[in-house]
């Protein structure tokens, strides 16, 4: 049913845990539905210098937050929302497509977060607490 | 990655064919190719076979006469049958039909298709063990009922139903009670005259038999429509020439079923708690789905908070144990089993639903194993998962 790459991350899943002092912090999907992604991230000069996931899920839930922290890491911040839903899809191999739309959330989430950064530090990466 | 070790514990999906029945077989797959239908000898030798094998399955139910039987393409079959069967034919007499919220989907989808037809369909709740509501049952039941399906015992959550008090409720008011058996027939002793069942499903496969056969049990009296019209077999109530050597291994798994069946349920029951208390004690926040005592002996459905199904699954999967879950995310649909919400489980805990159902060649060392492998499954995931209350992490 799953990809090879997925199955690697999902027995060794990258990034896994929290950032106490996250600069951004994106939670998506919900319980009820099975998933539920929360991804924190630290960010110096407009670069993802660390990115964690805790999440709740199936098999392809727990391998695309792991794929996403990957490709995330070391990515400015305008790189980090461009990484789709599909990127991470095709970096793992691709996913059975009942899991393409309930287990991807995770470009979602580092979304969510990087969002969550700007709404704190502001666009121009200026602190504005 | 395979791992070297394999326990096979998903036997309500498959189970493997009895060898004595596979023996019985082979004849009617190699050499034997009369038909039923055909008067001659080579026809009549498999007519006998058939009906050989219908008096087995006759007995091991306590059937009046072996006549009550219909053969069919399995479980599925045998619910459509009874149910757009009883429906069809019934008609004129009313258009209710009732049955449990927690019934298979080859019971639910028929039910819910009738009602596209111009048929009511009312699913009677169960309490937080799976239990019909019997007030509720008798309350919904009106003169215009002509059919209630109830689940003897139920594949994903084990608790057992009681028949004879629902049969004397669907009685009252002159109803037929379907009852599917597909979990139960074979692992719990039937006896459709003394519990009062009017139509009952049972599988052969999950008797040791082998795939794409069943029956239904009719009792005497008892007037459907057939689904499939042609050569008018099976009393005109399944058309299509008998799948003869299936229907002698079925047969054939059917008079093991009932010979070994005490038994077989008392060293199975003894397993079960033995895996139950292995899977659930070393955890916490892990709990039993269904009834611990009235249930089938070869069920164990239990749930872990915090986490999910599939990936347990996989988990399991990758140390070379085969379980099912009853999560959305292991199934075709994103919803998870409404058995288990039907139970009263939240959607999350739903997801956090594990299935195992044992089979008769499982040992001690088989579930020993299996559950050995639950803490660090579980402490792994919930070390990933974000709903995981802070005292247990670690």
């Amino acid at each position: 049913m799953y990809t090879e790459k997925v199955m690697e991350h999902f027995k060794n899943p990258r990034n896994v845990g929290e950032i106490p002092d996250a600069d951004g912090v994106g939670t998506v999907g919900n319980p009820v539905c099975g998933d539920l992604m929360t991804i924190y991230i630290k960010v110096k000069d407009n670069r993802l210098v660390d990115i964690k996931f805790k999440t709740f899920g199936c098999g392809s839930a727990i391998a695309t937050s792991s794929m996403i922290t990957e490709l995330a890491k070391g990515k400015t911040l305008e790189e980090g929302l461009k990484i789709s839903r599909a990127n991470v899809a095709d970096e793992l191999g691709g996913l059975p497509p009942v899991k393409m739309h309930c287990s991807n959330l995770a470009a979602d989430a580092l979304h969510a977060a990087i969002e969550d950064y700007y709404k704190k530090h502001g666009k121009g990466g200026d602190v504005k607490k | 990655m395979s791992a070297t070790k394999r326990v096979y514990l998903d036997h309500a999906a498959g189970r493997p064919v009895e060898p004595l029945a596979i023996e019985a077989m082979l004849p009617y797959l190699k050499s034997s190719c009369g038909n039923p239908s055909s008067l001659h000898e080579i026809g009549q030798q498999a007519k006998r076979a058939v009906e050989e094998a219908r008096s087995k399955i006759a007995a091991m139910i306590n059937a009046e006469k072996k006549e009550s039987i219909i053969f069919t393409s399995g479980a599925t079959e045998s619910n459509n049958l009874a149910i757009k069967g009883v429906a069809n034919r019934k008609k004129d007499r009313g258009l209710r039909i009732l049955t449990s919220s927690v019934e298979h989907m080859s019971v639910v989808n028929p039910c819910k298709f009738l009602t596209t037809k111009g048929f009511e369909t009312v699913f009677i709740p169960v309490d937080k063990y799976g239990f019909l509501n019997l007030e509720s049952l008798q309350k919904e039941l009106t003169e215009k009922t002509v059919l209630v399906s109830v689940i003897y015992a139920n594949a994903e959550i084990g608790t057992i139903e009681p028949i004879k008090e629902i049969s004397k409720i669907v009685h009252s008011k002159n109803a037929y009670l379907h009852v599917d058996a597909t979990a139960a027939c074979g692992h719990f002793p039937i006896d459709v005259k003394n519990e009062g069942i009017d139509l009952l499903t049972i599988s052969s496969n999950d008797l040791y038999g082998p795939r794409g056969v069943g029956a239904l049990y009719l009792k005497e009296g008892v007037r459907i429509e057939p689904l499939f019209h042609g050569g008018g077999q099976e009393k005109g109530l399944r058309s299509g020439t008998e799948n003869v050597a299936a229907i002698v291994g079925f047969g054939k798994a059917a008079e093991i079923a009932k010979k070994e069946l005490q038994t077989e349920s008392a060293q199975l029951t003894k397993l079960r708690d033995r895996f139950i208390d292995g899977l659930l004690k070393p955890i916490p926040y892990s709990f039993l789905n269904g009834h611990p005592t009235t249930r089938l002996p070869d069920n164990v459905s239990v749930r872990y908070s915090f986490i999910e199904g599939e990936s347990m699954l996989l988990s399991l999967d990758l140390k070379g144990v085969y379980a099912s879950s009853g999560s959305a995310c292991a199934s075709k649909t994103l919803e998870p089993s409404h058995v288990l919400l039907a139970i009263g489980l939240k959607h999350e805990e739903a997801h956090g639903s594990l299935m195992f159902t044992l089979g008769r060649n499982n040992t001690e060392e088989d579930v020993d194993y299996a559950a050995s492998l639950m803490p660090d499954i579980v402490n792994r995931l919930r070390g990933m998962s974000p709903l995981t209350p802070k005292e247990l992490k670690t």
